[in-house]
């Protein structure tokens, strides 16, 4: 379980609070305005940003103090999750060596495994430039699927894709996650995004990070924050 | 971490070896009484050179850059590149060329003797500062020259809608940029022009024209008197460190030039034929001793001799040894406090750190036998702050850039060095690598100092084959000099472009 106990977190004058917990496996979005903070929190999470008060559990082990190297999160930037001058192999590869070295046979296997799992096969020698966005989306899943640890955070990815495009690649995380058996928390300003692909929402409005709630139930009884967000009448 | 540690090292090490040289002059300099009125001649020469070659680099630099900026015509862009080559031309080149046109059987004094004027005499403090402002009005050119540019284009549309006259436009828009560039670039050409050295060993000389590094290198070689040598060079130093202060505090704004191609402003209509002026006579001052080098050269290229072989085998090894030293430090360095490293290094002199390494050496070596591999250090701590000015910016950037990604992933540190920080910065330190190996190429300074007659480098092998009066083969082996300092750059800059992918 990620448990988030009692936490202040300092962005620059304002402050964002979060107090609650996730069940493991779970596909959980982070919904709210743009500065409110959704990426603050996953940064946090993730270790870029240190806590003003409390503390980050993940199954009984406290986060706080790690490095963000020594968390089990694998995380999705907006940008910049492939290195442009290294091939899909030599990126993924670092995945599974992060001292660089070349992978053994099994280890090219898996990355070739990977790929294909994302529909990639056979662009191991490709370099991210000579990709579609879609595509350079999808290998750096089929990344995370490699670095297989048990907190997958994504900081809008997609948000360059169309929404054709997006709601594919949404489509593969769910695929991702269910096989890694991994919790997914996903930033997203969408709340269409958010209906469609998480099982539960932390609303981030007014520098507090709310408990996690059930699709279903947030959307048909919108509280007054989500209300102002989406705007009078709702969607 | 690791790198930390890395970091921590290089800079203790860079920090022993220059403060230790100067430890060691401080320690052996028996105050200023060592010092002799000719000594006290020499200070004085070296300011008064310093003044007047600056002056003049920037006096003559404003009507260049105006032009440059405000016309648009073939070859420009060539004129801008050679702006840059200057700084890594070996001096003693630069002097063969301005001897050949302005020397003793130069073409100048054909064209006066011609025409029956009396000759001119190079050797002399006029000597000295044509060569000094022959380096570095390029330098203060380009430094104006990218004020210019960036000065905005609304601004420039504004004054000519309001139909400024050239004079009115001048005050309004030109003037204030020089008042607040001039002064940096002086201060930083002031400040070069005193640690010159090499100019002064062969334009200068005599008690009427000694800076004082010439004075620490005859005390050295000529006198064998180390205390005077110390007791010159702590002399050096405060020179060095107290206008190197001043110069850095003007030279904020200054910059050494880098995109000097932006957005095109306006041109002028007026003054057409007063800049093309000003551009043939710089192009012409540039290009003709460089030309000369190569055509009185290559006859000369016959006649080189073994010795000469030999120390061209001694520079190239040096200069990529020096190369090699310098971007370790570089890669160790960047990010921290280059700019503190870049006052050291402005503030200590090469003859300086020499005559410390001099004194340090003695009493275990005999220092003449370790000339090559002092030469090879006190070349790459020079040309560290210029390479630490390209590459810790990209270093930075890297950082910002991919730091997320590499903790995400648990690069470990070598991983992240060779996979992510080598090949991205590939481009910069080719760049880098090439100024160091090209300066490292032509330097005339602490070998100079250290040399016996089997350690020559080429720079120097030059110059004694002029001393020698061997002037045909002094030109072939200038040329030879050129062409291996502007080729070592080339290979760098190259190897650092070919490949690099996006």
């Amino acid at each position: 379980m990620l448990r988030l106990e009692g936490v202040t977190i300092d962005m620059g004058g304002a402050t964002l609070a979060a107090d609650w917990a996730v069940q493991p496996g779970r596909r959980v979005a982070v919904l709210g305005p743009s500065g409110a903070g959704k990426s603050t929190l996953l940064d946090a999470i993730a270790g870029f940003r240190p806590l003003e008060r409390g503390r980050i559990l993940w199954d009984g082990q406290d986060l706080t103090g790690l490095p963000p190297e020594r968390r089990p999160v694998s995380i999705l930037f907006q940008d910049g999750n492939l290195f442009p001058h290294l091939t899909l192999a030599r990126n993924l590869g670092l995945a599974l060596r992060p001292d660089g070295r070349r992978p053994d046979a099994a280890g090219i296997a898996r990355i070739a495994a990977a790929l294909a799992r994302v529909g990639l096969e056979g662009m191991q020698d490709r370099r991210p430039g000579t990709l579609s966005g879609g595509q350079q989306s999808r290998a750096a899943l089929a990344r995370v699927l490699l670095q297989e640890r048990p907190i997958l955070l994504l900081d809008e990815p997609f948000a360059a894709l169309g929404p054709a495009l997006k709601a594919e690649m949404l489509e593969l995380v769910r695929d991702v996650a269910a096989q890694l058996g991994a919790l997914v928390l996903m930033v997203t300003h969408d709340a269409g995004d958010a209906r469609r692909f998480a099982e539960a929402v932390v609303l981030v409005a007014d520098g507090i990070a709310a408990p996690p709630v059930e699709t279903e139930r947030l959307f048909a009884d919108p509280p007054p924050a989500l209300r102002a967000y989406l705007g009078e009448g709702g969607h | 971490m690791a790198q930390r540690t890395v970091a921590v090292i290089a800079a203790t090490a860079l920090a022993a070896l220059t403060l230790g040289p100067v430890a060691a002059v401080l320690v052996r300099a028996e105050g200023l009484a060592a010092l002799g009125p000719g000594d006290w001649q020499a200070l004085r020469f070296t300011v008064c050179q310093a003044l007047l070659s600056a002056l003049f680099a920037c006096i003559l630099a404003v009507p260049v850059a105006r032009a440059l900026a405000r016309r648009r015509f073939a070859g420009r862009g060539f004129l801008i590149a050679l702006l840059g080559a200057p700084f890594i031309l070996p001096v003693i080149v630069a002097v063969m060329g301005l001897l050949a046109v302005f020397g003793q059987n130069g073409l100048l004094n054909g064209a006066l003797s011609a025409l029956g004027l009396p000759r001119l005499d190079i050797y002399g403090l006029h000597g000295v500062v044509l060569a000094h402002v022959f380096f570095n009005l390029p330098l203060a050119t380009r430094i104006l020259l990218q004020g210019w540019l960036a000065i905005p284009a609304e601004r420039l549309r504004l004054a000519a809608s309001l139909g400024l006259t050239p004079r009115a436009r001048f005050m309004v828009l030109e003037a204030p940029l020089i008042l607040r560039l001039l002064p940096g670039a002086f201060a930083v050409i002031f400040v070069i022009c005193l640690t010159s050295f090499a100019v002064a060993l062969t334009l200068g000389g005599g008690p009427r024209a000694t800076t004082v590094e010439l004075a620490i290198y005859q005390a050295v070689r000529f006198d064998f008197d180390l205390g005077r040598a110390a007791a010159l060079a702590l002399m050096q130093l405060a020179l060095g460190l107290g206008a190197g202060l001043v110069a850095w505090r003007l030279a904020q704004g200054a910059g050494f030039g880098a995109g000097l191609d932006r957005a095109l402003p306006l041109t002028v209509a007026h003054g057409r034929a007063c800049d093309t002026a000003w551009l043939v006579a710089a192009a012409g001052f540039l290009l003709l001793p460089l030309g000369l080098v190569v055509w009185r050269g290559l006859p000369g290229l016959a006649q080189l001799g073994p010795q000469t072989w030999a120390a061209a085998g001694h520079s190239v090894l040096l200069a990529l040894a020096s190369t090699a030293l310098c971007l370790s430090w570089t890669l160790a360095l960047a990010g921290a406090r280059g700019a503190l490293w870049s006052l050291m290094a402005i503030a200590i002199s090469p003859l300086v750190l020499g005559t410390g390494l001099f004194l340090m050496l003695r009493p275990f070596v005999n220092p003449f036998s370790m000339a090559l591999p002092v030469t090879a250090l006190v070349n790459a701590l020079m040309a560290l702050p210029f390479a630490l000015r390209i590459v810790a910016p990209e270093v930075e950037a890297i950082r910002a850039d991919y730091g997320r990604l590499r903790a995400t992933l648990r690069l470990t540190p070598m991983a992240w060095l060779r996979l992510v920080l080598l090949p991205r910065l590939r481009r910069p330190l080719g760049f880098a690598g090439g100024l160091v190996a090209a300066l490292a190429m032509g330097d005339l300074g602490v070998i100079a100092l250290f040399a016996d007659p089997e350690r020559a480098t080429l720079p120097l092998q030059v110059y004694r084959l002029m001393g020698a009066y061997r002037m045909e083969a002094a030109a072939g082996a200038a040329l030879l000099l050129l062409v291996l300092s502007f080729g070592l750059f080339w290979a760098f800059d190259r190897g650092g472009r070919a490949g690099a992918a996006a």
